[in-house]
């Protein structure tokens, strides 16, 4: 071994260390790179050896090499006495573990050993690795250890272990209450570094749930006062400024100690301005108008600083106050514009954004012209992107609020069509379908501009590899068509899109023209029809049957079904026209009906019918042992129900016009389909805003057709001509009102400002709203992520902190249990557990990887044993369900190293071999927990597993309750009333219910009578059930383990105030570490002290009742003497003690 | 919270990257070419925030850079954290550097990169800003320090001896020598500040 020692050391010398390796890397010595020598250094046993090697591969890491194989060799190094060697494997660590790394569970010892070393350096290291790659699992395994660690002596340990704990909070949000005291305490510390780490956390914890926090401002006012640290204040104020919204009073208490500080910091107060603007949002400004102006002035200043900077600041606070306060920005205006021609593209980007919250009816049509003019000048294709789609939003923020006239928008987003290479073509087209469904009076005009961006295609199309912008032909195509009846030369538009340069297009795009085609010549056909043109729709027909056949061999698919098919429909129609038999109508009945704007979440909202269960199975889910035979059977089966379909080759249109007919009859009793609205003018009163709003129709003469033109100007300037008109017009009204009401409301009348509704829109705009089905169901957590990882953090920090919070602190295991051998099996189960839990997450994923360890590849194979076992169980009887709940039993005591444990299996005694029994669909298991905090309640958790294949619902648990006993029901309630389950079961699932029970006395055992009804809901409809069960309170699950000294332990047995009484059980057979492991887990006892075969144990129940016991091991025998407060307790739980071990 | 810190050169070569978030090597290093093309197409006189990258950014988060000599520091960080408060952040990193390494230059970041993970450790934690002082951070280093080299003791002398013969040469021998035309390219890196 010394010998093997002293190689390594020599080896070691010829190494390359990372110097070496980087030096290799520089002088492109690819050999360097190769990690074979790494993993060979990585196999030696010198520990140095191997840190080196980790130490190179961080480096490697750095360089997009992926070494998480070397993951195990990391924890090695991290496991290294060596301060020199952890830092280096914590580092490698740091860099490369994540949730998903599967050793990781292997650290938890190493850290939390780390974590109690005497080393602060040690402990420091430990946890800013930790701080990085902290788990789920991790964090509630060590959130104990690091809350101790909060109070250490270091202030060097004492403010990481503050910090990491916000990472803890987010992996373990149940860890947030217990520990928030203790740091709420380090607030106060007296190192400024750990009081700056507690601020920090806190402020983290208050900006994603700011309410649970407000009852800390008093205690972070003080220190805002008091500190020193430009971080700590720094934070300090972003919290206020996050908690201002909510407690307007605090805005008022922080102008004075603000103003303070901003004189402290003269020489950086413009840096304080821009957080002091911050931080007075909220309701706390609109109560000083003066402090806001003042805010707003030295941003001013600020902006126009020339350090890009404070500009850059300037602005961003400019638009904190803009989403509260939009009418003091307004006025800004000019500098805002005068922004967006700065260098400084991050400048530009946030003027934008400001713009964006600042047009109103007034300005919009000008400051939408500016950014056009910016749009032009600019060069580089991101900004010009930004700024396009800036446009869009800011015509399109809230339902087109601020659109008066939307010839005007639809002619902007026609001149952007212009741009060349953007990516936003389909935001653009999106645009243009959005407008000219929802506001019906600008169909006409919609569709002419269309027309004639289909007619000058070739110049959007000109090269269409990379550019985006042709997705506005799809959106051309499809307004041309669906709204053909607008069009004025729907033969030129239509010769435009058989233009065989379409076929250029992509794909989805020459879909769309074939669909459309068919509609703009169905309306032609109608129209000629009319105009009794029997030549000229014959002839349009003809061009059609010509030109589709291009798009018939187009390789899109999609393309080349529509076009075949549409073919042969007009082949079809021109026989008919031969025969002069009239078509029109038919054809153009194919594309009858309206299409309305569905609102996004419509279909989320339709409600659930009642009777209709979306979870159910609507067949019996296929079985696999059985699915392998019958599959082939069934696909011969529908194959040959295929071939037997009768085929219908031609129908006569007059079948064609019955089943339309029937077809509409259902749709309009479908109350799922979406009809044509019946009366959009009801929807036109309901929409707000507009309703109020004078309706002028006003003539436009603008030229329509002038392509290659940008027209929007015109708009501008034909706008404020109506306007002006308008005004004169109202201030002529007005002279006439005054007039007539001269005297009454004289000044009111005069008052004249040109507020926004003053401002008459120049069409009747009708915005039709999304539909929505009917009764849609109303919620506001539509947008809520139920992912986000701060929702869980959003835990109410004042209420008091109840003795069942507590973090999980890792305890002993009894210690006779891990003394003898024989009883070593329950440990190692638990061990082998614990990542079972984490293999039903990750089992895909893990059953891939074959690096796994023995042990674990057993707990899979076992796992899936089970869950062979029960998809058979239908057939099984029901006395192997209960040995499957004994095992059940037996694996949920060992899963559990918690004390209490009673479970018993409460299954219906009426039962029958019938081949699916319903009524024994539910197994649950029971444990009753004694209640630290309250002494006369206990807690019973229920599982409940759903062993049928039926659905259940609407559970609910009743107990009979004794004089003794009563479950604790909800508030107004009668004694007869259940509880129900919160939760519903689909099959083979299981979940656990809480139920809490008083009592009054707890000295004998009790059983209560209790009934579990559910609904069970399978494909045959659901049924009532009902199980009785029984719950057994035993005395020993009143008590609760207590640990105790020895010498705590005599004195209480000299006291003398307790009772005696003894037992003595024969023929025990098991060995005594084993007897004593079996009182302390069944009946919550701990050991206080052991000698030979001659145990002293102690428990305490939930009412203080102390109970001591010596237990002694004869041959074949065990007497137990016991003491307690209580006589009748004592006996009582000897009773049950006799019952366990005469068991064993 | 600060999501990533990166530094690379005039070139985008990572010196070093710390990311507080997962991600991928890959997406690592695509988030540093492209955070690269974001930093160094600005000119020296705009300012140093940056509305974040399409990788790391989203609306909430942003870049923060500050450009010394042939190194690029950058931050990006969330909305919670002040824009100048991490700018003075940057400024202290680099003088802490400057004071641990003596008269700091790219090279000293090229081959210990180990040691300026482990500065950095001590101002940021998981993505938390830890200490601010600097007295304070190098107090912490240099007791570290003592800590190792009192570890190495004997055992480690012949592995310093070694390391120091290497080292000894790297001036002198220069690394490419053209024969063909007698010119000696040496690297020539700079100090920066």
């Amino acid at each position: 071994m010394a010998l093997k020692m002293v190689k390594g050391s020599i080896d070691r010398m010829f190494d390359k260390n990372l110097q070496d390796l980087v030096r290799g890397i520089r002088n492109h010595k690819e050999d360097e790179v190769s990690d074979r020598r790494i993993k060979q250094e990585l196999k030696q046993d010198n520990i140095a050896v191997k840190a080196n090697a980790v130490c190179k591969l961080t480096y490697l890491q750095m360089l997009g090499y992926d070494i998480s194989w070397a993951a195990f060799n990391i924890i090695e190094v991290m496991s290294a006495s060596k301060f020199t060697f952890k830092r280096i494997g914590y580092l490698a660590a740091s860099q490369c573990f994540h949730e998903g790394t599967d050793v990781i569970m292997l650290t938890t010892n190493q850290i939390r050993k780390d974590l109690s070393s005497p080393n602060q350096y040690d402990t420091g290291v430990a946890l800013t690795g930790l701080s990085c790659f902290v788990t789920p699992d991790l964090a509630r395994d060590l959130a104990n250890d690091i809350m101790t660690l909060m109070s250490h002596t270091k202030p060097y340990i004492r403010k990481k272990a503050v910090l990491i704990m916000y990472k803890v909070f987010l992996k373990y949000p149940e860890s947030l209450r217990p520990a928030f005291p203790r740091l709420k305490e380090k607030l106060e510390d007296p190192d400024p570094g750990v009081q700056s780490a507690a601020v920090n956390v806190i402020c983290e914890l208050a900006r994603r749930n700011p309410k649970n926090y407000l009852s800390l401002a008093p205690l972070f006012f003080k220190l805002m006062t008091s500190s020193t640290n430009n971080w700590v204040l720094i934070k300090i104020i972003k919290l206020f400024g996050a908690l201002t919204p909510l407690e307007p009073r605090l805005g008022k208490k922080l102008i004075e100690p603000l103003t303070n500080l901003i004189h402290r910091y003269g020489g950086r107060c413009c840096f304080f301005h821009s957080r002091l603007v911050k931080c007075l949002l909220g309701g706390s400004l609109s109560l000083f108008p003066d402090a806001r102006c003042l805010c707003v002035q030295k941003l001013r200043i600020l902006i126009e600083d020339s350090d890009q900077n404070l500009k850059y600041l300037g602005l961003l606070a400019m638009s904190k106050i803009l989403k509260t306060h939009p009418k003091s920005v307004q006025s800004h205006k000019d500098l805002i514009l005068q922004c967006l021609d700065d260098k400084d593209e991050s400048i530009r980007l946030r003027a934008l954004d400001l713009l964006y919250g600042m047009v109103s009816k007034k300005n919009l049509m000008e400051i939408v012209k500016k950014l056009m003019i910016h749009v032009d000048k600019a060069e580089g294709t991101t900004y010009r992107d930004e700024l396009l789609t800036k446009i869009i939003d800011i015509c399109s923020q809230s339902n087109y609020q601020y659109i008066t006239n939307f010839e005007w928008y639809i002619s902007i987003l026609v001149e952007l069509t212009r741009l060349e290479g953007t990516r936003h073509g389909h935001l653009i087209a999106a645009q243009m379908l959005d407008v000219a469904i929802r506001v019906k009076a600008i169909r006409k005009f919609a569709v002419s501009q269309m027309a004639m961006l289909l007619d000058n295609a070739h110049l959007i199309a000109s090269n269409t590899q990379r550019n985006g912008i042709c997705e506005v032909l799809y959106a051309a195509a499809w307004i041309c068509g669906e709204f053909s009846e607008h069009l004025e030369e729907a033969n030129q538009t239509l010769e435009a899109m058989l233009r065989p340069k379409v076929t250029t297009l992509p794909g989805h795009i020459q879909a769309v023209y074939v669909q459309n085609m068919v509609k703009l010549y169905a309306s032609i056909l109608q129209q000629k029809e009319q105009a009794g043109e029997k030549e000229a729709a014959q002839e349009i027909t003809q061009l059609m049957i010509e030109r589709l056949p291009q798009f018939v061999q187009s390789a899109d698919l999609e393309v080349q079904e529509r076009a075949s098919c549409i073919l042969q429909l007009i082949k079809y129609i021109q026989k008919l026209q031969v025969k002069e038999v009239p078509v029109a109508e038919e054809v153009i009945a194919l594309f009858a009906g309206e299409l309305n704007p569905v609102a996004p979440k419509a279909q989320k909202k339709v409600p659930v019918p009642e009777g209709l269960d979306l979870d159910a199975w609507i067949n019996e889910p296929p079985s696999d042992s059985e699915s392998e035979d019958e599959k082939p059977k069934t696909i011969f089966h529908d194959e040959e129900q295929r071939h037997s379909k009768p085929r219908h080759p031609e129908m006569d249109e007059e079948e064609l016009a019955r089943r339309r007919e029937a077809r509409k009859q259902e749709q309009a009793n479908n109350p799922f389909y979406i009809k044509s609205s019946p009366s959009p003018q009801k929807r036109y009163q309901d929409t707000p805003g507009v309703e109020h709003i004078p309706v002028v129709q006003i003539d436009l003469s603008v030229p329509l057709k002038v392509p290659g033109m940008p027209m929007s100007d015109q708009y501008v300037k034909l706008e404020e001509e109506r306007r002006h008109k308008q005004k004169l017009e109202k201030d002529k009204k007005k002279k006439k009102q005054k007039k007539e009401k001269r005297g009454k409301h004289h000044r009111h009348n005069s008052l004249h400002t040109e507020s926004e509704e003053d401002i008459a829109p120049a069409h009747h705009v009708d915005i039709i709203t999304e539909e929505m089905p009917e009764n849609a169901l109303p919620s506001d957590e539509d947008d809520k992520d139920p992912n986000d990882p701060y929702k869980a953090l959003d835990i109410d920090l004042d209420k008091p902190l109840a003795d069942s919070e507590k973090l999980p602190v890792q305890r002993h295991r009894n210690a006779e249990a891990l003394k003898t051998p024989d009883s070593e099996a329950p440990p190692v189960e638990k061990k082998s557990k614990k990542p079972k839990k984490k293999e039903k997450k990750h089992k895909e994923k893990e059953k891939d990887k074959g690096k796994k360890k023995e042990k674990e590849k057993k707990v899979v194979e076992e796992e899936e044993e089970k869950k062979k076992s029960s998809k058979h169980k239908k057939k099984k009887h029901k006395k192997e369900k209960e040995e499957k709940s004994k095992d059940k039993k037996k694996s949920k005591k060992k899963h559990h190293h918690s004390e209490e444990e009673m479970a018993e299996s409460v299954q219906n005694g009426t039962l029958d071999d019938e081949p699916l029994p319903v009524s024994s669909c539910v197994l649950a298991t029971y444990d009753i927990q004694g209640n630290l905090q309250n002494d006369s309640q206990v807690t019973v958790s229920v599982i409940f597993e759903n062993k049928s294949t039926s659905f259940l619902k609407s559970m609910e648990l009743n107990v009979l309750d004794s004089l003794n006993t009563k479950m604790l029901r909800p508030e107004g309630s009668s004694v007869h009333d259940g509880i129900p389950v919160p939760f519903q079961l689909p099959p083979g699932i299981s979940n656990e219910a809480q139920f809490v029970f008083t009592l009054q006395s707890i000295v004998m055992a009790q059983k209560l009578k209790g009934t579990l009804s559910f609904i069970v809901k399978n494909d045959e409809g659901s049924t009532h059930e009902k199980l009785d069960f029984k719950l057994h309170f035993s005395c020993a699950s009143y008590l609760i383990t207590t640990p105790c000294y020895s010498d705590a332990f005599a004195k209480l047995l000299e006291s003398g105030d307790l009772h005696m009484s003894s037992i003595k059980v024969d023929g025990i057979s098991i060995s005594f570490q084993h007897l004593l492991a079996k009182i302390c887990f069944h009946h919550h006892f701990s050991v206080v002290e052991r000698v030979d075969s001659c145990a002293s144990m102690y428990s305490r129940s939930i009412q203080g009742h102390h109970v001591c016991l010596l237990v002694k091991k004869g041959e074949n025998s065990v007497s137990i003497d016991g003491k307690c407060s209580d006589p009748t307790l004592l006996s009582n739980l000897l009773d049950e003690m006799k019952e366990t071990l005469s068991k064993c | 919270m600060i999501k990533a810190i990166l530094i690379f050169n005039n070139h985008g070569k990572p010196r070093l990257s710390k990311f507080y978030q997962r991600y991928s090597e890959d997406t690592q290093q695509q988030i540093i070419r492209e955070t690269f093309h974001l930093v160094s197409k600005r000119d020296e006189n705009v300012c140093n925030f940056l509305e974040g990258g399409l990788l790391i950014g989203g609306s909430d988060n942003k870049l923060i850079y500050r450009h010394y000599a042939t190194l690029y520091f950058v931050f990006c960080v969330d909305s919670s954290e002040s824009e100048l408060g991490i700018l003075d952040l940057i400024q202290v990193f680099v003088e802490t550097l400057d004071k641990c390494f003596e008269n700091v230059c790219e090279l000293d970041l090229i081959f210990h990169v180990d040691k300026v993970h482990n500065i950095l450790a001590e101002m940021v934690m998981g993505g938390m800003v830890l200490e601010t002082n600097m007295n304070e951070i190098v107090t912490q280093i240099d007791a570290q320090n003592k800590l190792e080299k009192s570890e190495a003791g004997l055992a480690g002398a012949p592995a310093r001896a070694v390391s120091a013969v290497k080292n000894m040469n790297l001036p002198e021998i220069p690394r490419n020598i053209n024969i063909g035309d007698i010119s000696i390219k040496v690297p020539n890196l700079p100090t920066f500040k």
